[in-house]
């Protein structure tokens, strides 16, 4: 293709502008539709089949249903699990609103998993309290909610566009006003003006390499390259816990979910090789990502999901939920090598790093209103910090941005769109067609992303996080000179700078926080001792007025919930909860 | 540059003799957008190395045309 005039576009306009169709994006733009404005929703893939839920998911991770558990276990668990280092107001919106949320899904169709008194069939998998449960036909999920975005008055309000990609948001006196981005079939340049915008883009998952050297072989969707925490650093937004790596235990070489969530209650668990389970709570956070990691590097290892000790039966109920819902592949998978649970243990490893705070703790920093620090841009879901927020979370803060979107929308003022700001990501889009000869997307991602294992991977070390900086910064040039000619290829080549610009926050977030926290996920083996007198504090970073990436810290909100056995190094003292959040829980 | 081909195995393969001329929904549905209509054929085929095998386009195929297979590198 050739590159278009920059003065030849197409122009949409809306009141509240969603980038992303996933799990927060939908829930977004449905609750900005029932607030009466106008809701332009941009999807990369295609909503039908997007986002982290592309192909469905087996359960709610992190439902606090009424007389099941209380909103307060549910903060204190989460804050244990993160080292102390959260905002509780929004931990507490997840917790408080998830209920209202698991019936809103219902009402939309999405099935629980109920026992014989009708009563939600909650699991115990945290350290303490019961959120785990089951939907059992969680392969619908996404065709529900498609039903519902396709519903003649919410129609009238939501205007979806599949396969357009914004590579920036728009700000004019640091306020959001809107996007710019292109058709990655047709090329089309293309600009939105918008009252607010909301970024609900998913996690970085394609950061680092899996193992098996498959570019789109990660752990989390790889269409979620880090784009909402790249748009979201450009457009001067904080981000926050960077430096709180995603990694998980997975299934070697597929690498995806063993789903010790889905086999524990019917016995499935995590042993070594010899045979001895070696975590105390299957529940992921940094500590139990340590200890699987001692384990792996141990003579004990390898580790796996055991499942053999089961009868038949419950091995075959098993294989009905692994094999059909989050991600249905893993059957032909375990076929392909021969493999069957009944004889045979699932062989786990680690994955490659990512930035989720659907899963950990690292994100675009946000209030308990989804607000960000730019007016009138706001984030929800996996690329959201909340942390541990997974899907009801990802639910949650999509209905609050979409509310608080909608709030700020109706009396923003519209100013004309910054043509520099337009120029500058044209330039950005288009510029690999200027080298048709230059190296290709796949190796230059590649060799990006083999610098990220190289020198990010946990235990890190200043010197190894210094040399990873190095690579990211020469990087820039291999990025630079990146050839393309296709607009599908002009896609690929805006994720690889989106995925270095995350490298390079991950390396100098990972380098200021000169401590150890979060078990496995901010292990410095140069610095293997926490610093709660410096380091009792959120790590932000934002693009200061130079360009230059910024560090800054914030202190931890006042807790608004007792953490049983935690007791706050600063000695900051609690706050009442205040009714506007208290108000949420049925 | 110089320019190489090499060839690599795909995850997704489409039987042409079962798949439907003129439809889309398989390509419609893929979250990397790597299947597309091979203007000659009218017919759907993967045209880059692009898999999370993920399974909507097998699953929303109305002919059981569509076969998602797991990358060589993970097999």
């Amino acid at each position: 293709m050739q590159i278009p005039p920059l003065s030849e576009r197409r122009e949409m306009t809306c009141d509240v502008l969603v980038i992303g169709g996933g799990t927060a994006g939908t829930m977004a733009a449905l609750t900005a539709a029932q607030h009466d404005v106008q809701v332009l929703l941009l999807e990369k893939a295609n909503v039908r089949h997007s986002g982290a839920l592309a192909m469905g998911m087996d359960g709610v991770n992190n439902a606090v249903i009424p007389g099941k558990a209380s909103p307060e276990d549910y903060v204190a668990d989460i804050t244990t699990a993160n080292d102390g280092i959260v905002n509780q107001r929004t931990v507490y919106q997840t917790a408080t609103r998830g209920f209202a949320m698991v019936q809103r899904l219902e009402r939309y169709g999405v099935k629980f998993e109920k026992d014989e008194h009708n009563e939600y069939a909650v699991r115990k998998v945290h350290r303490s309290g019961s959120y785990v449960l089951p939907m059992p036909e969680g392969k619908d999920v996404k065709k529900v909610l498609y039903r519902q975005l396709r519903a003649r008055n919410v129609r009238a309000r939501v205007t979806i566009e599949n396969r357009v990609m914004p590579v920036r948001v728009l700000t004019v006196d640091g306020r959001a006003v809107g996007a710019v981005g292109f058709d990655t079939r047709t090329g089309e340049f293309v600009t939105i003006s918008a009252g607010a915008v909301i970024l609900a883009a998913g996690a970085a998952g394609r950061l680092g390499l899996p193992a098996s050297g498959y570019l789109y072989g990660t752990y989390e969707n790889p269409t979620n390259a880090g784009d909402g925490y790249a748009m979201a650093y450009h457009a001067g937004a904080e981000l926050s816990g960077i430096e709180c790596f995603q990694v998980n235990p997975l299934i070697k070489d597929y690498n995806g979910p063993a789903c010790a969530y889905v086999a524990n209650p019917f016995g499935g668990y995590q042993v070594n090789a010899e045979g001895n389970r070696f975590v105390d709570c299957d529940y992921w956070s940094g500590q139990m990502m340590a200890e699987v990691k001692a384990e792996l590097d141990s003579a004990r290892g390898p580790i796996y999901l055991k499942l053999s000790h089961l009868p038949d039966a419950t091995i075959t109920e098993i294989e009905g939920i692994l094999h059909t819902t989050e991600r249905p592949t893993r059957g032909t998978f375990h076929a392909g090598r021969g493999h069957d649970y009944r004889e045979r243990d699932i062989e786990m490893h680690i994955s490659e790093i990512g930035l989720c705070s659907g899963h950990s703790a690292s994100g675009v920093w946000i209030d308990e209103h989804a607000a960000t620090t730019v007016p009138g841009l706001y984030a929800a879901g996996d690329m959201a910090l909340v942390p541990h927020n997974y899907m009801i979370g990802a639910f949650v803060f999509g209905e609050i941005a979409g509310e608080h979107a909608s709030v700020f929308a109706r009396t923003a003022s519209r100013p004309a769109l910054p043509e520099d700001q337009i120029s500058a990501a044209h330039e950005l889009i288009y510029r690999p067609l200027s080298n048709p000869d230059g190296p290709p997307q796949a190796q230059v991602e590649f060799k990006l992303r083999r610098f990220v294992n190289d020198y990010m991977q946990p235990p890190k070390t200043e010197r190894y996080l210094s040399l990873g900086l190095e690579s990211f910064e020469r990087m820039r040039g291999d990025i630079a000179r990146m050839g393309a000619t296709t607009p599908h290829e002009l896609m690929r080549c805006a994720e690889v700078t989106f995925i270095r610009d995350c490298a390079e926050m991950a390396a100098r977030a990972s380098l200021a926080r000169t401590e150890s926290r979060w078990g496995l996920y901010h292990q410095r083996a140069d610095l293997p001792a926490s610093d709660d007198e410096r380091w009792f504090c959120h790590l932000n970073l934002r693009k200061d007025a130079t360009g230059a990436m910024e560090m800054l810290t914030r202190p931890v909100a006042p807790y608004i919930v007792d953490v049983p056995g935690f007791t706050r190094p600063d000695g900051i003292p609690n706050e009442p909860v205040g009714t506007e959040l208290a108000g949420a829980w049925a | 540059m110089a320019q190489a081909t090499n060839r690599v195995d795909v995850p997704v393969s489409v039987d042409q003799s079962k798949c439907i001329d003129g439809c889309t929904l398989c390509v419609d549905v893929c979250p990397l957008d790597s299947l597309a209509i091979d203007p000659e054929t009218n017919k759907a085929y993967m045209h880059v190395d692009e898999c999370w095998y993920c399974g909507p386009c097998a699953a929303r195929c109305p002919v059981d045309a569509v076969t998602v297979n797991i990358p060589y590198l993970l097999r």
